[in-house]
């Protein structure tokens, strides 16, 4: 119980996965212009992230291993992906219309988004169990999710800054962005596995 | 025809290069420039994959239909980086380990995706294949600057261990700029890359500024005369 704890939070805050692993970066860089959206693809990423992990690890476990058919693993892995996100659309339009409204067009987006591929790339490569791999991608995409707000809040501040002319835009983001990546270093040394 | 291709060559090279000015592939560019050496390796993997699937997309331009066209861009990509993958696995194992997870995520990686998408699903062969070779190049161009300026403040020394990862002819490449103690770590460790990419984009407006600014001096000096 308290490794797995521990990994939680490692994977969460120690190893973020936009701040220490650079997974994600398209949509940190590119929906986090508001909190509200950046909220709201942080959502639609934790729900696909952990289906998809635990869909991935089926298939990796009960076919790609079974039948050795590991060189098939990335194409597998892609498609498991882009139908998770499908099935997820379709769900959520069923199930509570005002989100799948909120969410709009994040939702396709996140079959490109690397964190989902990665983090299911990482929980095969180490060998996770089944519920290891859930909690392993909950967490990272609840990492994701606050780094992504964070941020967000961050910029929102910084449209109302004076800003030099050639620095407008992406590269202040990016130092603000790289200014965030050093605050989370501080965190390196907790619950590290 | 040859005017076309440099235009082509000027685009992918510098005017939308993928990292510098459309932040395409932002993920490896962060995560795999800890070195010159390193940029280098990943920016030719990415740059054998752009060259396969656009190949692949504007040879079977005519058959794949508007609909289905990102389902086959993901799957086409997906294949070639499993060749790349494999092939990198048996030829070039030190720099296959030191990428990592990064190989396979070549598939998200957003720059072969937009060649294909505006690119080579409407032209013919050869221009498909200069526009990705190009691109590629660019991209690689990217990764090994933002290495090299990561690894020279950072560790003081330039394309290490490159004879290590990419064979033992690139031995002579191998320098250390800087005395041992040096470095300044931060420039390695994740908060560099961010500002090192900030710092950079910066500098490619500030060159772009110079050279529109002498353009404009230059047009500007007939019509007075």
């Amino acid at each position: 119980m308290k490794e797995m704890l521990l990994m939680m939070v490692s994977a969460a805050l120690v190893n973020n996965v936009l701040l220490a692993r650079f997974l994600g970066l398209c949509p940190f860089m590119g929906v986090t212009s508001r909190i509200d959206t950046a909220a709201g693809m942080g959502l639609a990423t934790t729900f696909v992230m952990t289906f998809s992990a635990m869909m991935d690890w089926t298939v990796q476990h009960y076919l790609l291993e079974a039948y050795d058919l590991g060189f098939l693993r990335i194409v597998t892995f892609i498609l498991v992906i882009a139908s998770t996100v499908q099935f997820s659309e379709m769900v959520i339009r069923k199930v509570s219309p005002s989100l799948f409204r909120m969410l709009g067009i994040y939702l396709p987006l996140i079959t490109t988004n690397c964190a989902v591929l990665g983090v299911a790339l990482l929980v095969v490569d180490a060998k996770m169990g089944f519920l290891a791999s859930i909690l392993f991608a909950f967490a990272s995409a609840l990492g994701f999710s606050l780094v992504m707000i964070i941020f967000a809040g961050l910029r929102e501040r910084l449209v109302l800054a004076q800003v030099p002319g050639l620095f407008s835009g992406a590269p202040i983001a990016l130092i603000v962005a790289s200014l965030l990546a050093m605050a989370f270093m501080g965190f390196s040394g907790i619950g590290t596995i | 025809m040859s005017n076309d291709f440099k235009t082509l060559a000027k685009d992918g090279l510098w005017n939308r290069n993928g990292v510098f000015s459309m932040m395409l592939g932002l993920c490896p560019s962060m995560a795999m420039t800890t070195s010159a050496t390193n940029g280098f390796g990943m920016g030719m993997a990415t740059l054998v994959v752009i060259i396969a699937t656009s190949f692949l997309v504007s040879l079977f331009r005519k058959v794949i239909t508007q609909e289905v066209r990102i389902a086959i861009f993901v799957v086409i990509s997906a294949v070639m980086v499993t060749v790349v993958d494999m092939a990198m696995n048996a030829w070039l194992h030190e720099l296959y380990k030191v990428l990592g997870l990064f190989i396979p995520l070549i598939v998200v990686n957003c720059l072969p995706m937009a060649r294909m998408e505006s690119f080579s699903s409407k032209q013919p062969l050869l221009p498909s294949v200069i526009d990705g070779l190009f691109t590629g190049l660019g991209f690689t161009f990217a990764l090994t600057l933002m290495g090299a300026v990561r690894e020279v403040i950072g560790s003081g020394t330039l394309f290490a261990d490159a004879s290590l990862l990419l064979g033992p002819a690139f031995k002579v490449i191998e320098m250390r700029l800087l005395p041992e103690d040096m470095g300044v770590l931060i420039m390695i460790l994740p908060p560099g890359a961010f500002l090192v990419l900030g710092l950079l984009i910066v500098a490619k407006r500030l060159i772009d500024q110079r050279s529109e600014r002498r353009a404009q001096q230059a047009s500007a000096v007939p019509s007075l005369a």
